[in-house]
Formats: C-alpha cells, sequence, structure tokens
C-alpha cells in the first residue's frame, strides 16, 4: 500500500469526497468537496471513480511526500504547483507534490490513482470540520500525518508522455440563483465576501437587505441558500451547512455554480443574476456533459 | 400541503404555517417514506415542513411533487408508531449548569424549583436538526422560559441542558451555543460509529431525570 507524507499541511487542507447525503433527517449535512466539480474531473484523470476521497487544499497548499510511484492529478484553483494542472502525472517514490498559495480562487484538490483511504463515516470519507467528523480524525491535516491510499482502480492510464490537458472550469464572479420570488435586492448590488468565511457559509458584505418580517418558522435549508439574518447581510448557506434554520432566505445558488462558490475566497467581489430554474437545469446539464467528455 | 422549490434540487412541503401536531403527525409519517423515493438523496423535517432534496439529473421537481402527492394520500391518518420515552439523566447546577441561578432569579423561582419544573415536563422530539443529533423539543413551561444570553459562549461542553427563550434543548457535541445552561447529561445524543448514530428519533418523548453528581 502507498502512503503519503505531509511534510507541511497547508492553511487547511482536508479529505473530502462527494459527502454524505442520506443523514439530514439526523442533522447531519452532507459535507464534501467546496468545489465537487474538480474533485470530480481530477478523479477521472487519475482513473479514479468521480467520488473518490482526495485532498481539499484551501487559499495555501501544502506539500506532500509520496512514498512509492503514484498517478496524480491537481485540480481547482491555482496554488502554484510543482506539476502541471489539469492533467494526470507520475510522482516518484521520495517525490514532493509542492503547492503554494492560491493565485486566484479558494481550492484546490490533489487526486491520487486508488484514491485517500481512511475509514468511512457513514458512508463518506468527507471531513465536516464543524462537528470534527469523518476525514483524516475528523481534522484538518497537520505536519507528519501519513495517509494511506488504497488500491488503484483498473481504469488508471499511466499518463502519456503527453497527457491530454483539460480547460480548468471557468471561473466567474457572477453566481446564478433562482428564487421563488424576486432576488432583486441581491442581484442589484455587488457584494464582498468577508473574512468570516468557510465552509458552511460564504459570508457577505453590502448594503443591507430588508429583513422580510413576520414569523418564520424553522425549516429544512438547502445547500446553497442565501440567508438573511437580523443585520441584513446576507450569508450562502455551503456544504458544512446546518440542516434547519429559521431565517428568511430570499434565493438559492444554482446546482451549476456551486463549484464557483467554492472558489470564492475573503475580500473576492461577487455578483448575482437570477434565472429560472429550467435554465439552471439546463447549465448543469451542459456542465455534466462537459465532465463525462473528460471520461 | 403546499409546495415551494426551494432551490433547483430541492422542494419544501408544507403542511402548516404554526407549530402543530397535526403537522407533526403528517412530518413523521411522510419523512421515511419521502426517502425511499428514487433521486431523493436528502430529507430534512422540520416542526411543519419537509425539505425534500434530490438529483434534478435523475428526478425534477414535478416528479417529487407527484411522489409526495401520492404517499401523502396513502399515509394521511395512519396510526403513528407508539412513542418511546427516553429517560435523559441530568446533573442540574454547579459547574455544569453554571446559568441555572441565573435562570432561577430571571423567573422568579429558587434554583431548586427551575429544577423541579425543568424535570417534571414530558417533551416531544419535534424534529432533528441543525447540527448532528440536536432535538427540536416542545413542552417547556412558560414559567422557566429564559431569554438567550446576549453574547453566545463560544463553547458550550457536549451533554450540556440549556434553555433558549420557550424551548430547552441538549447540545450533543460541544458547539459555540447561546442558550443559558442549566445542567449536564453523560448521555451521548449522537454517536457516529453507532448503528444508529442519534440517540434521540423525532416523535419520541423525552424526561430529564435529576441526576447526583457522581452521574456524570
Amino acid at each position: 500500500m502507498n502512503h503519503i507524507r505531509v511534510i507541511s499541511p497547508g492553511l487547511a487542507t482536508t479529505v473530502q469526497d462527494l459527502g454524505r447525503p442520506g443523514y439530514a433527517h439526523l442533522g447531519i449535512s452532507a459535507s464534501g468537496a467546496a468545489d465537487a466539480l474538480s474533485l470530480r474531473a481530477g478523479n477521472l484523470l487519475v482513473g479514479n471513480p468521480e467520488g473518490a476521497a482526495a485532498l481539499e487544499m484551501t487559499l495555501a497548499g501544502g506539500a506532500f511526500e509520496f512514498e512509492s510511484h503514484a498517478i496524480v492529478a491537481l485540480t481547482g484553483a491555482d496554488f502554484d504547483a510543482s506539476i502541471p494542472m489539469w492533467t494526470a502525472a507520475w510522482v516518484k517514490p521520495g517525490e514532493q507534490v509542492r503547492c503554494g498559495h492560491a493565485r486566484s480562487g479558494a481550492r484546490c484538490y490533489l487526486c491520487v490513482n486508488g484514491g485517500i483511504e481512511v475509514p468511512l463515516v457513514l458512508g463518506s470519507a468527507s471531513t465536516h470540520l464543524l462537528t470534527g467528523l469523518g476525514g483524516f480524525e475528523g481534522r484538518a491535516l497537520k505536519r507528519g500525518d501519513v495517509l494511506a491510499v488504497g488500491r488503484g482502480g483498473s481504469g488508471a492510464k499511466a499518463p502519456a508522455q503527453r497527457a491530454p490537458r483539460l480547460k480548468p472550469a471557468p471561473q466567474s464572479d457572477t453566481i446564478h440563483v433562482t428564487s421563488p420570488a424576486n432576488a432583486y435586492s441581491l442581484c442589484g448590488a455587488p457584494w464582498e465576501v468577508r473574512e468570516d468565511s468557510d465552509r458552511m457559509g460564504l459570508r457577505l458584505r453590502g448594503p443591507t437587505l430588508d429583513r422580510h418580517s413576520g414569523h418564520m418558522l424553522t425549516e429544512g435549508v438547502p445547500l446553497g441558500a442565501v440567508q438573511v439574518p437580523p443585520d441584513g447581510q446576507p450569508i450562502i448557506l455551503f456544504v458544512e451547512h446546518q440542516t434547519t434554520g429559521g431565517y428568511p432566505k430570499i434565493a438559492n445558488v444554482i446546482s451549476a455554480d456551486f463549484h464557483a462558490v467554492g472558489q470564492l475566497r475573503p475580500r473576492d467581489q461577487v455578483r448575482f443574476e437570477q434565472i429560472s430554474i429550467d435554465v439552471a437545469l439546463t447549465l448543469l446539464q451542459a456542465q455534466e456533459d462537459w465532465l463525462h467528455s473528460l471520461a | 400541503m403546499h409546495t415551494i422549490a426551494a432551490s433547483d434540487r430541492s422542494l419544501l412541503l408544507i403542511f402548516d404555517d404554526r407549530i402543530s401536531l397535526a403537522a407533526h403527525g403528517d412530518v413523521l409519517r411522510l419523512t421515511p417514506l419521502l426517502q425511499s423515493v428514487r433521486g431523493v438523496t436528502n430529507v430534512h423535517p422540520a416542526y411543519a415542513s419537509i425539505l425534500i432534496d434530490f438529483d434534478p439529473l435523475a428526478i425534477r421537481h414535478s416528479g417529487v411533487e407527484r411522489a409526495a402527492a401520492e404517499l401523502f394520500a396513502q399515509a394521511a391518518g395512519a396510526p403513528l408508531p407508539e412513542p418511546r420515552t427516553v429517560e435523559i439523566p441530568v446533573v442540574y447546577g454547579g459547574e455544569y449548569g453554571p446559568d441555572l441561578e441565573t435562570v432561577a432569579a430571571l423567573t422568579g423561582h429558587t434554583p431548586d424549583e427551575v429544577v423541579a419544573i425543568h424535570s417534571s415536563a414530558d417533551y416531544l422530539v419535534y424534529f432533528l436538526g441543525f447540527s448532528p443529533g440536536f432535538p427540536y423539543l416542545g413542552g417547556l413551561p412558560e414559567s422557566i422560559a429564559a431569554p438567550r444570553l446576549d453574547t453566545p459562549r463560544r463553547r458550550v461542553p457536549a451533554g450540556s441542558v440549556a434553555i433558549g427563550g420557550r424551548q430547552t434543548g441538549v447540545y450533543p457535541m460541544a458547539s459555540p451555543g447561546g442558550w443559558r445552561i442549566i445542567g449536564r447529561t453523560s448521555l451521548r445524543l449522537f454517536d457516529p460509529g453507532a448503528d444508529s448514530p442519534a440517540l434521540l428519533q423525532m416523535g419520541d418523548h423525552v424526561r430529564f431525570v435529576p441526576a447526583a453528581k457522581g452521574a456524570i
């Protein structure tokens, strides 16, 4: 079995897969990769099932030393890494994959043929940082941690001399939302991502939104809900979101833009544009087609 | 029942606009049925609504709505299972319940009276939500309802039993929290390794039983 030693962990590096859906009735949100599209693409590049566990780095990447030969791929934001991105690459025994700081975007994924092996918690390898659930001991990686790599999938192809290189998924500073009413007040102004944003929620700074007055009974909240707490500053509920909440929700990020939310970083400017659910699902289908053109 | 498309991959079923036992019964009957609908990925029960997450590449809002309406008609009026009663031993006051005396002062009781009132009521688990294993309980006697802290604590220990406004609850894991802590239980409300990770289920009845300090 191959192992990866953490030489330096980076700012907040966690083991992530596509999350653990199916437990919202117990108060557990799905968690999983903040930019699931990049994780899936990286896994396809190294011949894994698209939901295999990988390392998610945030803003500042780490250095990881491989014990044996491995096929790896880096996807997501450009972290100024020691290997090329968006393509499969060989690493040799003792070689380190080193990542620097994010040049733009927030998250970069290191996928390894065979996937990162950690005990599954409720069917998933993903780390839920806030509750210390899953992943590697329920926490972000530390220097000296040793991660096991699973047995390689049969789909692994040794990267050719000139392995195909993907065009990264386009980044955008416009996030599309759907809304049961009219999200005009949200769409009318630019917003700044606040420093205290994390995997649970992206806190935005901008004009104060009207609070929809009236009694609001606690109800389920979906991934990507834009909720407005009493201070009038919206929060996009993200992968580690609470499963229920009592604040009014004025809009919801479309599925095809979740990956873009996962790449937002503090002080980024972001705009919202309202579209219909039909258009949102057409965009999602196009994204799936792009992803499956890789396989 | 009416529905709202909450997002491009979720549908909210609403049974009532307020907390009621009738709506709770609907939520209780429908939640497990919805979980087995093909394409449904997650089901979030609440006081009087259920949010259904689904894979929009496998099923659309109209399909989920149709399935929900059929199941709703099927399940309407079906008898609910006999509720379980779960006893939660609580060490009240002292280091485990640092706000007990404040709650007593705010509500015009002695600390012993607060304990007696809190532990004599029968509570209903409306649903689990917010964070893993956290029960939304109904049934707190109004005479010991106490406002939340102005500044939430950064860390409330796991097992803390607390009052926040007209609600009471138990923190399954250490987390920030703004409710007033009156005691602590040694029961684990959430254990991810267990066959049934959450101790409580919606529909359970809960009683808090005063325990000696050595119980923790």
